[in-house]
């Protein structure tokens, strides 16, 4: 086997799957230790330069890194990453000081960006500090996209929205266009900007197709447009009966929306089976919480009416079906059809992006679904001075790659204001520090709590679902944001091993309290991995393979379980394991990225 | 020496054996010895060969005397009992209590200044006496909690950290049991587990005195240049005779090895020993060409190690056999066994006249 090469940094950022498996690669020990040590305003300030929306991402993140978490391998369940986010927006004091400024003197670029969303107001925020001078457009009154419109201030209120979104738009050079929407890119690149940022996310909610839609329309809405509308204030109550349609996200919040609106008998419907539904499983488990059945595999056959009135809504019951090459079918399950009563319909059942407003000669090119052709590594579309990030690149995604996207965008506008090449993009910054103090001491905790995940305790129910604006989630007190914090293993201080001290003594290898550690001669990878101390059946997890042992053999390290206990260091008489901390932060935009 | 103990969470795949502990579940307390201690590695050997076993715990005793090694006992088979005697006292207490209650297992740990200096008579006694245990020296020719003085079985001429010479002759542990009558005798390496936890296998199914002389480097004293007793020399002056495999069941012999090669012995308790030969015409039960074959391997500079003698015939009869005592433990006996009334006593006395 060849002998790993650590100078590579994405070789230890992998082990720290958290951060490897985060679209912004926050470096998340490195916060939670913070939260540990009860500096909330440096945790935050962390979070804040990786991705933007701390407060926000606390209560809504998509969370990529806790089904990536070590810990959910080692033990039952993933450190509780996402709630102790907010624990750190929660006790921070006033961190308005630590945050950039626009300088005096600006470099002479303009930049519009289309749509004040998350994907927006990263760009913003990156290129802002830098002397670009910024225009933010959104066609409604207020920032936030769709943090603002779709997500019910039950789960995310107002004053947090405010405070992110004024954190950037109060670094200064950012002029805000708000309540204006754009009908016409040409316009806007006739404003000889340099660079148009699009962020429009997927603003089309998918409609439902069946007989008598159209003649009850009055009672069925779609999901994301309700939801927008409950959160201006524009709609506030619901009927007694209530069908959400859909299993996504979008259909978790328009179901809990309801019961909080009058809703009294909420039922969500899906077409395919519960564990195959678009929502995080956590959203689901709420939403049950709250006394909402999900039925699954029903299809939407009929929509019923009286008078133009709606009055329930009929289903086919289907059953799975795979086919020779493993390909899902829902075919008729023979059994009677279902019929719902209701009084209104909620359509949760996808978002498209649109559109209307690019015009076919502005230079952009679209495929075949519409989409605008846009480069995965620079977000530049085929308009070179026109860049999209967001819901509105890909299609719709969440909060989080949002803010990647608006990252990386903001590096590539940057680069292109500076005549670089876009292509050529900047490595991340890393730096590796050895974490000894003494001979047992080091400058983490290496101690490995034994608790179980905490829950984050929530209103009472009856309170919560009274009124759409009292937040559901308390959040984690200081007592248990700590110790739930103590659960995170710290993966990013890394075990390093240097041959040359090793004399092959075996402390380590007995040590170890997962066995993880094998000394072995050489052989093809795949035979290795069934001859270690413990077989390293996770091929998705590397192993760390050095060479030049007096003994000819291997040193190999299995990554997949590994506590960073640092007992082998601890045990290790020459030094030959050390724990060095791995901080790996992406390079932003600003000199950093560029070459010149 | 490390602060923290060793965490619970352990390998998500960890296998239990047929009792249902996991490895895990035969460790002890953390070791308080040097970071990179032999000892610990010979602990860890235990544990396996333990857990290999599938062993009860509470059916074992483990006893040592004192020293670096003599702490070990501390350090595995934590649900195990436990007696820390006197400095070199060890092989008598073990006696006692073998005789006491024959239905434990018993290991002896001991080091080479307890075994070889203070404690060489209770050494010789317990060896001739054939006592049915496992006695582990763990060897690292050095006193390393009195900072590195030479001990009886530093080799002649070789050095100290502080560069004196050993002037002394070496105490050959191995030919000491041999000598003196132990039926199973091994040498091993600590940094060599491949070799090691089979023959503690081995000689703990071994039903009468089993000796294993392992080479444990003192990393804080006797692991530099010079040393007779460090991970390098040891490694590059290793001449293992052969290589044993533990079998609880006789199973076929799958693999290939050359004719003549393979060696299948009986133990009393019915589990057999597999001994691949790596020497030529080593025969580790014939005890006089075993001697010989250990004073050339010594003369040569070499360190013999694997299973180097087992005893055959009425010399491989423990200490219970040679006394012909009850097969139930004495320490169940009661009143009714030890008086057994006046009718029995004017049996016995009728019988003598």
């Amino acid at each position: 086997m060849q002998p790993t090469n650590v100078g590579n940094p994405d070789y230890f950022h992998k082990v720290v799957d958290c951060q490897w498996a985060c679209p912004a690669h926050t470096p998340v020990p490195e916060y939670i230790r913070l939260i540990s040590a009860g500096r909330y305003s440096d945790a935050y300030v962390v979070n804040w330069w990786s991705n933007v929306f701390p407060g926000v991402l606390g209560r809504t993140c998509d969370r990529p890194c806790e089904p990536a978490c070590r810990r959910g391998r080692v033990e039952e369940e993933p450190v509780a990453i996402c709630r102790l986010k907010r624990v750190a927006a929660d006790y921070k004091d006033d961190i308005t000081h630590r945050l950039p400024t626009a300088p005096a003197q600006r470099n002479g670029k303009r930049i519009a960006l289309i749509g004040a969303g998350p994907a927006s107001l990263t760009v913003a925020r990156d290129l802002a500090p830098l002397g670009y001078e910024v225009v933010l457009y959104d066609q409604d009154k207020q920032g936030g996209g769709m943090i603002r419109t779709q997500i019910p201030k039950f789960r995310l209120p107002e004053a947090v929205i405010d405070e992110e979104v004024g954190y950037i738009t109060n670094i200064g050079n950012i002029e805000t266009r708000y309540g204006k929407r754009i009908d016409s890119l040409k316009s806007v690149l006739a404003e000889n900007y340099d660079a148009v940022f699009v962020g429009t996310g997927a603003p089309r909610g998918r409609d439902l197709d069946v007989p008598g839609r159209k003649e009850a329309a009055a009672h069925i809405h779609i999901g994301i447009d309700w939801l927008a509308s409950v959160s201006f204030g524009h709609t506030d109550k619901i009927g007694k009966r209530v069908i959400v349609l859909g299993g996504g996200n979008t259909a978790m919040d328009c179901c809990r929306s309801s019961k909080r609106l009058g809703g009294e008998e909420v039922t969500v419907v899906v077409r395919s089976g519960f564990e195959e539904m678009k929502a995080s499983p956590w959203e689901k488990e709420d939403a049950m919480h709250e006394g909402i059945p999900i039925l699954n595999y029903l299809v939407p056959k009929q929509v019923l009416h009286e008078n133009g009135k709606l009055t329930g809504m009929v289903f086919e019951k289907v059953k799975a079906e795979y086919d020779d090459k493993g390909r899902r079918n829902l075919v008729h399950a023979g059994e009677p059809d279902v019929t719902i009563p209701c009084d209104n319909v909620l359509v949760a059942i996808g978002q498209e992006n649109s559109f209307p407003w690019i015009e076919k000669d502005a230079g952009l090119e679209f495929d075949k679904w519409g989409m605008p052709v846009v480069d995965p590594a620079t977000f530049q579309s085929t308009n070179p001075r026109v860049f999209f990030g967001g819901d509105s690149a890909f299609g719709p995604k969440n909060i989080i790659w949002a803010v990647a996207h608006g990252h990386e965008a903001a590096v590539s506008i940057d680069k292109f204001c500076h005549g670089e090449n876009i292509a050529q993009r900047p490595a991340p910054q890393v730096v590796m520090k050895s974490q000894k103090m003494g001979i047992h001491e080091w400058s983490y905790d290496n101690e490995i709590s034994n608790d179980l995940r905490y829950k984050v305790p929530l209103k009472e129910k009856e309170i919560a679902l009274k009124n759409i604006k009292i937040e559901v989630e308390l959040g984690f007190d200081p007592k248990l944001g700590f110790a739930e914090a103590q659960r995170c293993l710290n993966c990013d201080v890394q075990t390093v091993f240097a041959a040359k001290l090793c004399i092959e003594c075996d402390a380590c290898v007995d040590i170890c309290p997962v066995d993880c550690i094998t000394f072995t001669p050489d052989g093809a990878e795949a035979e290795v991995r069934q001859r270690l101390s413990a077989p390293a059946i996770n091929p998705t997890q590397e192993l760390y393979v050095q060479d030049g042992l007096k003994t000819g053999r291997l040193m190999v390290k299995d990554e997949d379980v590994c506590l960073h206990c640092g007992l082998c260091a601890e045990r290790c008489p020459t030094g030959a394991w050390d724990m060095q901390k791995f901080l790996l932060e992406t390079t932003k935009a600003g000199a950093a990225c560029r070459s010149h | 020496m490390t602060y923290l103990a060793k965490p619970k969470l352990h390998h998500p795949k960890l296998v239990a054996n047929a009792l249902g502990y996991t490895r895990r579940d035969y460790e002890g307390s953390v070791s308080t010895l040097c970071a990179g201690c032999g000892h610990d590695s010979i602990s860890a050997a235990i544990v396996q060969a333990i857990y290999d076993l599938a062993l009860p715990p509470h059916r074992i005793a483990k006893l040592s005397g004192i020293g670096c090694s003599s702490k070990t006992p501390d350090y595995f088979l934590g649900a195990s009992h436990g007696f820390n005697s006197v400095h070199g006292r060890m092989p008598s207490v073990l006696t006692g209590a073998n005789l006491a209650n024959r239905e434990l297992i018993y290991i002896g740990v001991s080091g080479d200044g307890d075994s070889a200096s203070i404690g060489i008579g209770q050494f010789a006694h317990v060896m001739r006496r054939n006592v049915n245990m496992l006695y582990m020296v763990e060897n690292n020719g050095v006193y390393g909690l009195t900072k590195g003085q030479f001990s009886a079985t530093a080799d002649k001429g070789s050095k100290s950290k502080k560069g004196a010479t050993n002037s002394d002759e070496a105490i050959d542990m191995v030919s000491l049991a041999i000598q003196m009558g132990a039926s199973f005798v091994a040498r091993s390496f600590s940094g060599d587990k491949e070799q090691l936890v089979p023959l503690v296998k081995a000689a703990i199914s071994h039903p009468g005195a089993a000796f294993i002389d392992c080479i444990s480097p003192c990393v804080a004293f006797n692991n530099h240049v010079g040393s007779t007793k460090s991970f390098d020399y040891v490694r590059a002056h290793n001449d293992a005779v052969n290589k044993l495999d533990f079998i609880t069941g006789r199973t076929e012999i799958t693999a290939n090895y050359a004719p003549g090669t393979v060696t299948e012995v009986q133990q009393h308790d019915g589990s057999w020993i597999r001994l691949r030969k790596t020497a030529e015409d080593y025969d580790p039960r014939d005890r006089r060409n075993v001697m010989s074959y250990l004073e050339e391997s010594r003369a040569a500079g070499e360190i013999s190690t694997g299973l180097l003698y087992l005893a055959a015939g009425d010399e491989a009869d423990d200490l219970h056999a040679r006394m012909n005592t009850l097969d139930r433990p004495l320490n169940q006996l009661d009143t009714a066994d030890l008086v057994p009334g006046s009718k029995v006593l004017d049996k016995l006395n009728a019988s003598l006249r």
